[in-house]
């Protein structure tokens, strides 16, 4: 049995591959995602699909990328973002 | 060909219910954001903006036409009744075919549809308001100028977004220069503070929660503000026959499109709006003392539109001063050009150049020379205010001194 964060990395990399238009196999977790060709506005449609499934609030101003406090520009970096948002909510 | 001159303004917004508290206010470089003072502006993750605090239309307006207007109309006539009051026009059975209104709106009558949602959404009911329509359409607030004024030539609304009043006053001075009229009412109108309309807006990311710091490197976003501007642009030998008081020559305006990106601008574009406006107004470079920057505190207008100012102006781009009074009455969306040209007015008028307040700290990629802080003064005898639109649609007008 997948346990949670395996659950949650899935579920991101879903996301992302609606995102970019790919298989979710095709999506390398240490890519970034302009490397995938998400742009600034596809990365907003992500949040978005990201605080829908996951019930939680991505602090994130386009005009500020980094001062949300989270990297947002790898695929890692956004399942790792997830991940702490989903805990913080458990806790 | 014809000349198009301003003979009277007219204002309400977050700055003041007149040009004359709206001059002081840029003056003085008051800020007129604060925490929103509307309903569930606690569900908001960015509950600022910039509000036409304690406005009541039942001190302006009859209660039918209340009844029938939303706050965006509402805002509209207000303004309106100062720029005839200061034209000393009125629209005889001669002059109302030459006389007609063009302006500018984004959102429509949000406060209206906000409403109409929520009863049949949110609380379930089976009618809504009966002037619901009425009051949300685009055009009402065009629509309730030619009924207060009897104005029976061209009215319509224009909708370019944040271009919208520079769209619109670039129609209203063509309608006049090709004929079709002698006088028009111009300028535009918002009223977007409300929770479905910051909803829509919040979903963008690009709002900010600390403040309009417009071409500052600590910007981080648009802050929203409402309220209208009203001019009336007249043919200039109509305004000289009467001896009206010529308040500014509309010179010159120029509207391009990007054509590259639904939301993010593009420097060539606005370049080329800045390019076309000096043009037709027979202008260089040389010849403008104050740009009224577009400058919405977004990290790309701000950078984009410092690129596009440099690109058109060369070198007079170290010279030419330019702010951004977004910093003071916030983000008018639709209504924004209008409100604007009243700072272009004051440089004009009374060689003050409003400041953009609450900069801080200079931004690399912006080469401008920025009039921060306080007001400056200067002798100013053309100035551009520009507007540049999501969609990639850019509208630039060019104003001289009488």
């Amino acid at each position: 049995m997948k346990d949670m964060t395996d659950d949650i990395a899935g579920q991101v990399i879903d996301i992302l591959a609606r995102q970019a238009v790919r298989d979710p196999a095709d999506i390398d977790p240490d890519a970034a995602l302009e490397t995938l060709g998400i742009d600034s506005m596809g990365l907003v449609e992500i949040i978005f699909a990201i605080e829908e499934t996951f019930d939680v609030s991505v602090p994130f101003n386009a005009n500020a990328p980094e001062a949300g406090g989270y990297d947002l520009t790898t695929v890692n970096g956004v399942i790792d973002a997830v991940r702490a948002l989903v805990g913080a909510r458990g806790a | 060909m014809r000349r198009v001159v301003i003979t009277g303004a007219g204002t309400i917004n977050p700055l003041g219910a007149s040009v004359s508290e709206t001059f002081e206010a840029m003056k003085a470089g008051r800020c007129a954001i604060g925490p929103l003072d509307i309903r569930d502006a606690d569900r908001l993750t960015a509950p600022i903006g910039a509000q036409v605090a304690g406005f009541d239309p039942a001190a302006h307006l009859d209660r039918q036409t209340i009844s029938l207007t939303d706050r965006f109309s509402q805002f509209a006539l207000v303004a309106a009744e100062e720029a005839m009051g200061q034209a000393g026009l009125a629209a005889d059975p001669d002059l109302a075919p030459r006389f007609g209104a063009v302006l500018g709106n984004s959102g429509g009558g949000m406060e209206t549809q906000d409403d109409g949602f929520r009863a049949v959404y949110e609380a379930g009911k089976a009618r809504v308001h009966p002037f619901t329509v009425p009051r949300l359409m685009g055009n009402a607030p065009s629509a309730h100028l030619t009924l207060r004024h009897g104005l029976r030539g061209p009215s319509f609304t224009v909708s370019s977004a944040c271009a919208s009043s520079n769209h619109a006053m670039g129609q209203a001075a063509s309608l006049i220069t090709s004929g079709q009229a002698d006088v028009m009412l111009t300028g535009g109108t918002e009223a977007m503070l409300t929770f479905g309309g910051l909803k829509a807006w919040e979903g963008l990311r690009v709002m900010s929660a600390t403040g309009c710091r417009p071409f500052c490197a600590s910007r981080d976003g648009m802050v929203q503000g409402e309220g209208a501007a009203i001019f009336v642009f007249e043919a200039e030998e109509h305004a000289r026959a009467r001896g009206a008081t010529i308040l500014a020559h509309v010179a010159g305006h120029a509207m391009t499109s990007d054509a590259r990106d639904i939301v993010l601008p593009d420097a060539a574009g606005a370049a080329a709006a800045i390019t076309g406006a000096l043009r037709a107004a027979d202008l260089t470079p040389g010849d403008i003392g104050y740009i009224n920057a577009h400058g919405t505190a977004t990290a790309a207008n701000d950078r984009t539109e410092a690129a596009a100012i440099r690109a058109a102006f060369g070198p007079e781009a170290d010279r030419v001063a330019v702010s951004s009074t977004k910093s003071m009455h916030g983000h008018l969306i639709g209504g924004a050009g209008a409100v604007e040209l009243i700072a272009c007015l004051l440089a004009l008028g009374e060689g003050v150049i409003a400041p953009t307040v609450g900069w801080r700290e200079a931004d690399a990629d912006i080469a401008l020379n920025l009039v921060t802080g306080q007001a400056r003064t200067a002798r100013v005898e053309a100035v551009l205010s520009n507007a540049f639109a999501f969609g990639g649609m850019n509208a630039v007008l060019a104003l001289t001194a009488p």
